[in-house]
């Protein structure tokens, strides 16, 4: 072979100086690139749930094995919902395509991928509303933004409605509050009317289903997993936790989202909630039926949000409990906050949740009843009702990873930065346009999360990853907190690539290993079972 | 040769943050090039930040990588390892520049021999500088797929542990 | 969707809407078709269609509260909420819709977080959009409100002051507004950002260039009826008043400019009612805005909640009966 004929390196790299005119985006077909894209949901899911199209198929597929009038079902299930949901409506009417949210998408910013900007994935169902739904789309087709609803077209709903994890933080910039995570929830109900969903949401949403919790754990098994924590608890502190579980009459019914019950570290958060209760003599209990906080139903449909979520109050009412508490978790707030009430309300059996330990009334769950456990907590170090130590967390340099949720759906953003601040001595923020209500998603959020996806996830993560590592550089920063059970799997993660030297954890792991409990023995290791002072060695 | 490298040095950096980030899709290059927060643009900061340095290092003698090199290269394929790129896409961006270099210089330089010698060495630079980066994005490979089998065994963690404790199994594994 | 082939499309249908109505009225003659008819049909569709568009949003329920949260919400008494950006009663949302229409607060918030760090450079597109963005939709306001001299007689006092601050500056005879100026000049901007950066151009489609086209052209024909053919405004104003009597007469020899001017008017109202021009009634309506962040403390309905299929606790011990009571977990039925 002729030297000059080999392929110059450029070539390899897709280089051209030249560049073609560009492909319009409604012209440009999805790539199926492994690593990227989740796998589908298994049949026997679908199956259990009810669910459109149980079969066996594969987005790289070809062939998606769809029902053969789709077609007709997308755009029935949209003029449903356009009738039914003044956002989906108003949503795909009123944007201008100013851009505002362009490069406020996490997937944007890592990938470059234009496809991922919110405006621009709210356009790929925009652009089947005109041509179907608007008259100007009708008369003018393409001329009027329109685009005919094909197989390619659907093939790439599936891709980008499954590549936003639904953080709504271009919704914080939009002039009009356009919320993308509304689009996107809308979009996956239509994927899901012809049996386009994931395995990592839809086998949760079949487990929780049946057996209360995403991991599908039977009872028998989630005591056996709670003991096994209350041992790990007196191996530390020398202190013996008799669990109430399923407890008729307690006043206080405790919810977490079941990733804490199995999953390092979330496993030290729910031995933190444990130990303070405990400290506390709370009339409470744990249930195995709503063994479930999370609800992976907010990635699947509304229906689905509520078939889940229906499980707690439910079982407030069997047990006769008289408030509720919520555990650490970032989507099952949202479905609390924003959806349980409507959905399942009014819990007019319920009481207006007061604190047994410090009377104070938490007004702001007056109606729902249900009250945010750095609420709860938080209350308790105001009114100095908890003895802590927090030179036992010196060894930790933490940051606080708002979780999307929390943050832009509830506005839950001092509570946690109360407690936290309270049970240790270093803290130190992330830069300002990444926290709060500009806090970047971890990056595998809304079902996301697993392994199969995992170079998508990192994409996404490399904006939180970046202000970390600036934390990080500057404080010496070691522990990455949240209080979010996705983030507590996906962050470590996140780190694991990004921040080796950073590990990440629950405010209530922290909180225990401060709280300063009755009767325990000196501590020596935290919760992790790691020594609780620097070793002298160290220095 | 060389002192018209370092004299041409701001030209052939910015020519070649150019080229690499024309490797992304136009709008998001786009927004990459202008946004200069770097917290609001990760990507385009580790490229104009890593390119700077990385040229450094290339035109000086230094024989290893100081950690200061490493971690601003290791910042630009971090990255690349997990955006839609081939091997060859994430590390060839590195090539890049000696075509950087021979349009900025070729025209004024390579009168004499030495400076044709000049050129050699700073293309074998080039390559070890590729090589290093090649390593860099093969371990970050390995660490996404450590990240996945370590992910599955975070997730059921206790229940593995638990499972080992009832029967017996080996507790480490 | 190809940039040039949204932008050229846009560029031909404003081209030909401006020639129609120039030979219209200059070659044939056409005055009160485009002076009356047109008119009178344009402000029918606008004022229909608005009212259409708003009552058929309206008529779609907001099945659920889901404002965006971009402040710390109403929790325990010491913790200070944000009744602006996280709302907990009405007045809050009253003041969150206000500075979300009146100063483009999320639009301005994209700078402002940025300001803070790095060089100065960083936060030229944001900014600049809300800077635009305002200053177009302000002196189109002030534009708008000057124009009503030609519609009342008398004309009221607060139009007179509007019109003599705006030409304060008495540049030139007749005077040049300063609205006149920031306005094509905003809109130039914006035309130009939409061009300029690749991640807008991507995104436009003909409606978009569409409507700045044709804002573009009314703006042009209006400073050029006024400052340079020096149009007879006094025949403007007779015949603007006697279509609002209801009693249309145009009067002989307006130059057509004035008509291709008055014509761009009818199409922007006419089309307002079906385009994205109806972000400005569809703002007010935004879920994500208009609602307090009162989840948790007052009971908000849903009006077609219905039931659903769940699993119910009994189905659930009926499962797992025996392992529980053999694990000690009290159960309802023995």
């Amino acid at each position: 072979m002729e030297l000059h004929d080999l392929p110059k390196p450029q070539d390899l790299m897709n280089i051209d100086l030249n560049k073609p005119p560009e492909t319009g985006w409604m012209d440009t077909p999805t790539v199926f690139r492994n690593g990227t894209y989740s796998y589908p949901a298994a049949g026997k899911n679908l199956k259990i749930l009810g669910l459109a199209n149980p079969r066996q198929w594969s987005p790289a597929d070809e062939d998606w094995k769809l029902p053969e009038n789709w077609k007709e079902i997308i755009l029935q299930g949209m003029k449903e919902r356009l009738e039914k949901y003044r956002s989906f409506r108003l949503f795909m009417d009123i944007c201008v395509r100013c851009g505002a949210c362009a490069d406020k998408c996490h997937f944007f910013i890592g990938s470059g991928d234009p496809k991922n900007m919110p405006v621009l994935r709210a356009e790929l169902i925009r652009s089947v509303y005109r041509n179907d739904f608007t008259l100007l789309g009708k008369m003018l087709g393409r001329l009027g933004g329109g685009r005919e609803l094909t197989i390619d077209v659907l093939k790439e709903w599936f891709y980008y409605f499954f590549q936003c994890t639904e953080c709504r933080r271009c919704s914080v910039f939009c002039p009009y509050g356009i919320d993308t995570a509304e689009v996107t929830m809308i979009g996956r109900e239509l994927l899901n009317l012809v049996g386009l969903n994931i395995n990592w949401v839809i086998e949760p949403v079949a487990n929780c289903y049946r057996t209360g919790n995403h991991l599908g754990i039977p009872p028998h098994g989630l005591v056996d997993m709670w003991q096994f924590m209350t041992d790990d608890i007196e191996d530390i502190t020398g202190i013996k936790i008799d669990l109430p579980i399923n407890k008729k009459g307690a006043e206080i019914l405790f919810v977490t989202p079941s990733g804490d019950y199995f999953a390092d570290p979330g496993t030290y958060t729910c031995m933190g909630y444990m130990m303070l209760f405990h400290e506390l003599g709370l009339d409470y209990t744990w249930s195995t039926y709503a063994s479930e906080g999370g609800n992976f139903g907010l990635f699947t449909s509304h229906e689905m949000i509520k078939r889940l979520n229906a499980k707690i109050y439910a079982e407030a009412k069997r047990l006769g409990v008289k408030w509720i508490i919520g555990g650490e978790c970032g989507h099952m707030w949202r479905v609390i906050h924003q959806y349980m009430e409507t959905m399942n309300g009014p819990a007019d059996f319920l009481e207006e949740p007061v604190s047994p330990i410090t009377g104070t009334k938490f007004e702001n769950a007056k109606q729902s009843k249900m009250v945010h456990i750095t609420e709860f907590t938080s209350d308790l170090i105001k009114n100095g009702k908890l003895k802590l130590d927090p030179s036992r967390n010196d060894k930790i340099i933490a940051t606080y990873h708002d979780s999307c949720n929390t943050a832009r759906a509830a506005g839950l953003l001092e509570e946690p930065r109360y407690v936290i601040r309270n049970i240790m001595n270093n803290f130190y923020e992330m830069p300002e346009n990444t926290i709060r209500e500009q806090t970047f998603c971890c990056g595998g959020g809304a079902g996301l999360g697993n392994d199969e996806n995992i170079e998508m996830r990192m994409r996404g993560a490399f904006p939180r990853a970046s202000a970390l590592r600036h934390v990080v550089d500057k404080h010496a920063v070691n522990r990455l907190l949240c209080m979010c059970a996705i983030d507590r799997a996906t962050l470590t993660a996140l780190c694991h690539y990004w921040a080796p030297d950073v590990t990440v954890g629950g405010i209530h792991e922290l909180l225990a290993n401060a709280l300063v409990m009755k009767g325990e023995k000196e501590r020596t290791v935290d919760l992790r079972g790691e020594p609780l002072g620097d070793e002298e060695e160290d220095e | 040769m060389r002192d018209l490298i370092l004299e041409k040095k701001k030209d052939i950096v910015k020519r070649w943050i150019e080229l690499t980030i024309d490797t992304y899709p136009p709008e998001g290059g786009s927004f990459m090039k202008n946004q200069k927060n770097q917290f609001a643009n990760p990507v385009g900061a580790a490229i104009l930040n890593g390119a700077e340095t990385l040229y450094k290092w290339i035109m000086s003698g230094d024989k290893d990588l100081s950690p200061d090199v490493v971690r601003r290269l290791d910042d630009v394929i971090r990255i690349r390892a997990v955006q839609q790129f081939s091997a060859s896409d994430a590390v060839g961006f590195i090539f890049l520049l000696k075509r950087v270099i021979r349009e900025t210089l070729l025209r004024d330089a390579l009168k004499d021999k030495n400076d044709l010698q000049e050129l050699f060495d700073i293309d074998s630079r080039i390559d070890s500088l590729a090589l290093h980066a090649f390593n860099m994005y093969m371990k970050c490979r390995e660490k996404l797929f450590e990240i996945r089998a370590m992910e599955i065994r975070n997730r059921t963690s206790r229940i593995l542990e638990r499972a080992c404790m009832k029967y017996g199994a080996p507790h480490e594994w | 969707m190809n940039a040039l082939f949204s932008l050229v499309s846009a560029l031909i249908a404003v081209a030909a809407l401006v020639a129609v109505s120039w030979f219209g009225v200059g070659a044939i003659g056409l005055d009160s078709v485009f002076g009356v008819i047109i008119p009178y049909i344009a402000l029918a569709i606008f004022i229909i269609g608005v009212v259409y568009r708003i009552v058929d949003w309206a008529r779609v329920p907001v099945p659920f509260r889901i404002p965006t949260t971009c402040g710390q919400g109403k929790s325990l008494p010491w913790i200070k909420a944000d009744n602006l950006d996280c709302p907990y009663n009405t007045w809050g949302v009253i003041g969150r819709m206000f500075l979300e229409v009146f100063l483009f607060r999320s639009l301005f918030r994209n700078s402002k977080a940025e300001l803070r760090e790095g060089p100065k450079a960083a936060y030229a597109s944001a900014k600049w959009l809300w800077l635009f963005g305002i200053l177009f939709h302000y002196s189109f306001l002030i534009i708008v409100l000057r124009h009503l001299r030609f519609f009342m007689e008398p004309i009221p006092s607060f139009v007179e002051a509007i019109t003599s601050v705006d030409g304060f500056f008495q540049i030139m005879v007749p005077t040049v507004f300063i609205s006149d100026l920031l306005f094509l000049g905003a809109v130039t901007l914006l035309f130009l950002r939409r061009v300029g950066l690749p991640q807008v151009r991507y995104i436009s489609l003909p409606a978009d260039y569409f409507a700045l086209f044709l804002i573009l052209g009314i703006g042009i024909s209006g400073v050029l009826m006024r400052n340079f053919f020096k149009v007879d405004l006094l025949g403007v104003k007779s015949l603007a008043i006697s279509l609002f009597t209801l009693h249309p007469a145009p009067p002989p020899g307006i130059h057509p400019i004035f008509y291709v001017h008055l014509f761009l008017v009818s199409v922007l109202i006419a089309y307002f009612p079906f385009s994205k021009l109806m972000h400005a009634g569809g703002v007010f309506l935004s879920p994500t805005r208009n609602l307090a962040n009162v989840n948790r403390s007052e009971r908000y309905v849903n009006p077609w909640n219905y039931p659903v299929k769940v699993h119910t606790y009994e189905e659930y011990e009926n499962d797992y009966r025996e392992k529980m009571k053999e694990c000690g977990i009290p159960v309802d039925k023995e």
